[in-house]
């Protein structure tokens, strides 16, 4: 095959690209979008493998090494809970970063086959491509790791900070810029080794200060990076292929990073600085002086069905008892009862961006009874109840009205506005922000404290008696 | 027959001799110009790469905006999945009849962005299968 032949498949694999992120723009498109992404990815590998370059060598040990990944990639994504998505998804991530670190490596040490130069002459804009391939692909493999961590419960979920550690990260990313000039420069072994060296080393320190409620922002920047290490690799390779799948998906985890951003009215640099949620934070209003209302299975039970309509509010808490389940059989229960009922998600509830929208779906959940913020947030006044199930920041009036609150600004549910407010929690504690909520001393608000799915399954025992 | 055909069939081979030696010669100068038009090729490469770099950029950014809230997370497992065409620069790698440090790595790279195509498009699957509109 020819480099003309080659180059126009590769183009109509990155048109197949653009069509599947395309088509995730409705559930009803989205199956047909991921055929054009799989189109994609077959087009584009079958091309590589006839050029005639890789055609020389033998494709035994290509195939036998695609069968490897593939066989483990197929059992891990059937074997794999819906609950443990965002572990896996940081899991991918790393795969990505240190595959583009082994492919800047293995153009380093093998230029000819990519046409770069040969070992020793390498062009100097090559070597300037490649270390920043190699770099944004080391810091995405370790930064996901953390993350995976994080989010597995292995590495604390609380951020892990000390002094003097934006000075070391500074440090760190100032000595890795030098080393990539002495590398453009010299060609040296050692500078192209230490910048891998450092990049992990960032990676685990820039992400080890960051709480696990930022992780819906970690998560799709470790996304966005995954996409310009690809694009870094596809600069080094004269590849435009792999050019434009990076800028598409690095665009793509940048716009989620934003989304999650401003749905926590943060900015991106203080999420990175990380930190955040470790203390708990100085609020101007006390709550020590006053009690809460706290309720049974038996009193929601009967004051939900006898509501007219209620808006459920899910968040981590809904994830971390797997209580989507008993949830959805509880709201069936209510809808034959005559009440309408409708789910309410705010953007950073869960772990990473649309986590809830999964889980729900998961539980056999329509997704038409499921509103973004803007869509529902005004129904909450014409509410009866409003039944929050393991979200607790997200609801805070604090946001609204107390400015010396760190979630001030931050976009709510306005659950307070809904006739009564029902909360499932397993304590009376703050939540990952380490700020007290007001509103589980509200007048309207009654608690039911204990484990999200008992508390759903009393609740249906109650209604159906 | 004698020393006199010897003779000619020396000059005769030495004459092809030379040709060949011309042949090689102007091979050579051809390869340099071709090097020369190669690196010379390989410079304004940026430039076109830096193109659909930043016009990719600007698709992906109204195409991401479309996209409905409730499948972000879809979208980054299918973007972690389309992400793995790196393997293509895997493959080039691990081509080369030529075994070395650059193969190997090329293996492990091919290894490692299969998992991460086959396993990221099938967890897409799943979750988009989950997703189902309200019986009527």
């Amino acid at each position: 095959m020819d480099i003309t032949t080659s180059n126009f498949l590769y183009l109509l694999a990155s048109i197949c690209f653009i069509m599947a992120l395309r088509g995730l723009s409705s559930p009803d498109t989205a199956r047909s979008g991921l055929a054009f992404g799989v189109s994609g990815m077959a087009l584009a590998i079958i091309t590589t493998i006839l050029a005639p370059s890789v055609m020389a060598g033998s494709l035994f040990g290509i195939v036998i090494c695609i069968a490897i990944g593939g066989g483990i990639g197929y059992i891990i994504a059937k074997k794999i809970d819906m609950r443990d998505l965002p572990e896996l998804v940081a899991a991918f991530h790393s795969l990505v970063g240190l595959a583009a670190t082994f492919i800047g490596m293995a153009a380093f040490y093998n230029p000819e086959a990519y046409n770069i130069g040969i070992p020793g002459e390498i062009h100097m804009g090559s070597l300037v491509e490649m270390a920043l391939g190699v770099a944004i692909g080391a810091l995405t493999f370790t930064g996901s790791i953390i993350a995976f961590g994080k989010l597995k419960g292995i590495v604390s979920g609380k951020p892990i900070v000390f002094s003097g550690q934006h000075m070391l990260n500074a440090a760190i990313g100032l000595a890795m810029f030098v080393m990539i000039i002495i590398f453009a420069a010299t060609e040296s072994n050692f500078a192209f080794l230490m910048i891998i060296l450092l990049a992990l080393i960032l990676g685990v320190t820039m992400i080890i200060p960051i709480g696990g409620a930022d992780m819906p922002v970690i998560v799709s920047m470790l996304n966005s990076y995954s996409g310009w290490a690809a694009a870094g690799i596809g600069f080094t390779l004269q590849n435009n292929l792999l050019i434009v799948v990076g800028a598409l998906v690095g665009s793509s985890g940048a716009i989620l990073s934003y989304i999650m951003c401003k749905a926590m009215n943060r900015s991106f640099i203080s999420v990175i600085l990380g930190g955040f949620g470790g203390e708990q934070a100085a609020s101007s209003v006390d709550n020590s002086d006053k009690n809460a209302k706290i309720g049974s299975a038996e009193d929601a039970g009967f004051i939900m069905k006898n509501a007219s309509s209620v808006i459920i509010v899910p968040g981590y808490g809904m994830a971390v008892a797997q209580a989507q389940h008993a949830l959805k059989e509880m709201v069936d229960l209510l809808k034959s009862e005559g009440v309408s009922v409708k789910y309410a998600i705010h953007p950073v509830a869960g772990r990473m961006p649309g986590h809830m929208n999964v889980l729900l779906a998961e539980a056999n959940v329509p997704y038409d009874d499921v509103l973004e913020l803007e869509e529902i947030n005004r129904d909450f006044k014409q509410t009866d109840v409003a039944f929050v199930i393991g979200a607790n920041d997200i609801t805070n009036p604090a946001a609204k009205n107390d400015p010396a609150s760190p979630i001030y600004g931050m976009p709510i549910l306005d659950v307070e506005n809904a006739g009564t407010v029902l909360f499932i929690k397993r304590s009376l504690g703050s939540g990952y922000a380490g700020i007290e909520n007001g509103l589980f001393y509200a007048d309207n608000t009654m608690m039911l404290l204990g484990d999200a799915k008992k508390m759903c399954e009393g609740i249906i025992k109650s209604i159906e008696n | 027959m004698g020393s006199n055909v010897i003779a000619q069939k020396a000059s005769e081979i030495a004459k092809q001799a030379q040709d060949l030696s011309e042949q090689a010669n102007s091979l050579m100068q051809t390869e340099t110009i071709v090097t020369v038009v190669e690196s010379s090729a390989s410079q304004p490469f940026f430039i076109t790469g830096l193109t659909v770099f930043v016009l990719a950029c600007f698709v992906g950014y109204y195409v991401v905006w479309k996209v409905t809230p409730a499948l972000h997370s879809p979208l980054m497992s299918v973007t972690n999945a389309i992400s793995s065409v790196v393997i293509v620069g895997a493959l080039i790698a691990a081509g080369p009849e030529l075994f070395g440090a650059s193969k190997v790595f090329g293996y492990m790279a091919i290894i490692l962005a299969s998992v991460n195509i086959f396993g990221g498009f099938l967890v897409t699957r799943r979750m988009l299968e989950m997703f189902k509109k309200k019986a009527k």
